[in-house]
């Protein structure tokens, strides 16, 4: 049997256009980036909740290839969501922010991967 | 931990620093180390311990080989990367405090410009597989860590700017440090500006270190055998490691606030503990910068400023030689060149004994910092 990997929800869900956060089946807490267990309650087991897909923005860069430098900047978000927990994502291509900027989460691709990205559209 | 300056570091050694060595990283790790152990006034048959970095490519066994070493009685590696350099000096140190080991050579030579470069992203040379960091384009170290610099500089307010004035002391020492890879080769801050941008609006090519082929290396053993060998005696007064709840070594985005470098402010507490010494009392400073902001933060983590005050600190001038905490002697990590913080524990060690190209006059304590992991040096 192949051994699923923490974050297989995750990307399941970002799939199914989801944005899909780990939640301790002990405790309640939420937990990102995801791990096998509870650090709060050392609980084994959780499920997976769908975020309302707002958040805030909390840093920010502009990411380029470090020796080309105009190919396919992209612009990289470390975000709180509204829920609680910090993750990484991307925004949709040419969107750029600045800290404590709103966004909304959207589905986008990057070199055919299917990625979370974020907007400031409509958040 | 409290070493009381018990251990030594007794020898130093280190090859050119290039951008293109042209030998193996055997034969630099070989270099160095035959030049640490004869500054030290020893012979290989002296060395039974070793010690270097987890990414360290030079096996133990190999180098032994090479050099001649008899009898290892004592091996270890530290897991961290860069962060782990004063680490590796702490667990050296506790291996000749605890008997374990008489003299510990500790290593770490690559060619990181020619071979594999750090600062390339991984993709360049495969398929880019979904995870929750590399793929969303936080691929190079300059990308991984500007997500948290970001936070410290929004913090307190700083530009791009101002980190050039660091940039800028730090080549100014460079200039005049004939082992440094900028040597002879200085800037202004308005060539800083003009350098382009990596990570906007954080760093800028200038604000990278320098990728280098190279090695170091430190020999470490106890006081007592310390004192009757060939170099002036430089203590080790304490050296601290830190790994906190929640934190990472690169991905270090998801505790309350990753701009504080809350690692930093709990090695120096220790330090600053172990050895009743203060920020005050410490000559120089040689901080690991793999990117210039790094320095501002650590400045305020280790306590040598209140927060938010490095960047006056540094505009102000006080990192060069005649400020109050001259820092990064020999250029640092992007102005003498990158052996993963190696480089400047070397130039601890001389400027302990007097004999730096950049010598700070009277120099009596060194707190040498690689952020996760730092120690403080003295004199004999
Ligand atoms: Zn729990």
């Amino acid at each position: 049997m192949a051994v699923k990997r923490d974050d297989d929800f995750f990307w399941e869900g970002i799939d199914q256009g989801k944005l899909l956060v780990q939640c301790c089946s002990g405790c309640g807490k939420l937990r990102h980036p995801p791990r096998p267990m509870c650090p709060h309650c050392q609980s084994l087991s959780s499920e997976s909740v769908e975020m309302s897909g707002r958040g805030t923005v909390y840093s920010w860069l502009i990411s380029k290839h470090p020796t080309q430098p105009d190919v396919e900047p992209r612009t990289v978000v470390l975000l709180d969501t509204e829920e609680g927990t910090r993750l990484v994502g991307n925004m949709l291509a040419g969107e750029t922010v600045k800290v404590g900027d709103r966004v909304q989460f959207a589905v986008g691709e990057f070199r055919g991967m299917r990625l979370p990205m974020f907007t400031t559209k409509g958040a | 931990m409290n070493l009381n300056g018990n251990t030594a570091i007794a020898g130093i050694g280190q090859t050119e620093f290039s951008k293109e060595s042209g030998r193996s990283e055997l034969q630099l790790a070989a270099e160095a180390s035959i030049a640490a152990i004869r500054d030290a006034g020893l012979t290989p048959a002296d060395i039974d311990g070793t010690m270097t970095f987890f990414e360290d490519t030079n096996d133990e066994l190999q180098l032994a080989n090479t050099l001649g070493i008899q009898n290892i009685r004592w091996m270890a590696r530290s897991k961290g990367g860069g962060g782990s350099a004063c680490a590796t000096i702490q667990l050296a140190a506790s291996a000749v405090a605890s008997g374990a080991a008489n003299a510990v050579l500790v290593y770490r030579a690559f060619n990181e410009r020619s071979g594999r470069r750090f600062g390339q992203p991984p993709a360049a040379s495969g398929p880019v597989q979904r995870d929750l960091h590399l793929a969303m384009g936080l691929d190079t170290p300059a990308k991984i860590y500007s997500l948290w610099y970001k936070r410290y500089m929004e913090t307190y307010g700083l530009t791009n700017e101002d980190l050039g004035h660091y940039v800028v002391t730090a080549r100014e020492y460079a200039a005049t440090n004939p082992a440094a890879w900028y040597y002879e080769k200085p800037i202004t801050l308005a060539d800083h500006q003009e350098s382009r941008w990596i990570c906007e609006p954080i760093l800028r090519r200038l604000d990278c270190c320098q990728e280098s082929d190279g090695g170091c290396a430190l020999i470490v053993t106890t006081r007592e055998r310390a004192r009757d060998l060939a170099q002036p005696l430089v203590p080790i007064l304490g050296a601290a490691q830190s790994q906190l709840w929640n934190g990472d070594i690169m991905f270090d985005y998801y505790r309350d606030d990753p701009g504080e470098f809350p690692e930093a402010a709990d090695v120096a507490r220790q330090l600053w503990q172990v050895t009743g010494l203060s920020p005050s009392d410490i000559d120089v400073a040689m901080l690991y910068e793999n990117f210039s902001p790094i320095v501002f933060m650590m400045l305020e983590a280790h306590g040598f400023v209140p927060r938010g005050e490095a960047r006056d600190f540094v505009k102000s001038g006080q990192l060069r030689i005649d400020g109050q905490l001259p820092t990064n002697t020999n250029g640092g990590l992007l102005g003498e060149g990158y052996i993963h913080g190696y480089n400047n524990m070397t130039e601890a060690v001389r400027q302990m004994r007097g004999m730096a190209a950049n010598q700070v006059k009277d120099a009596e304590t060194v707190f040498v910092s690689s952020g996760r992991s730092a120690m403080i040096l003295g004199r004999g």
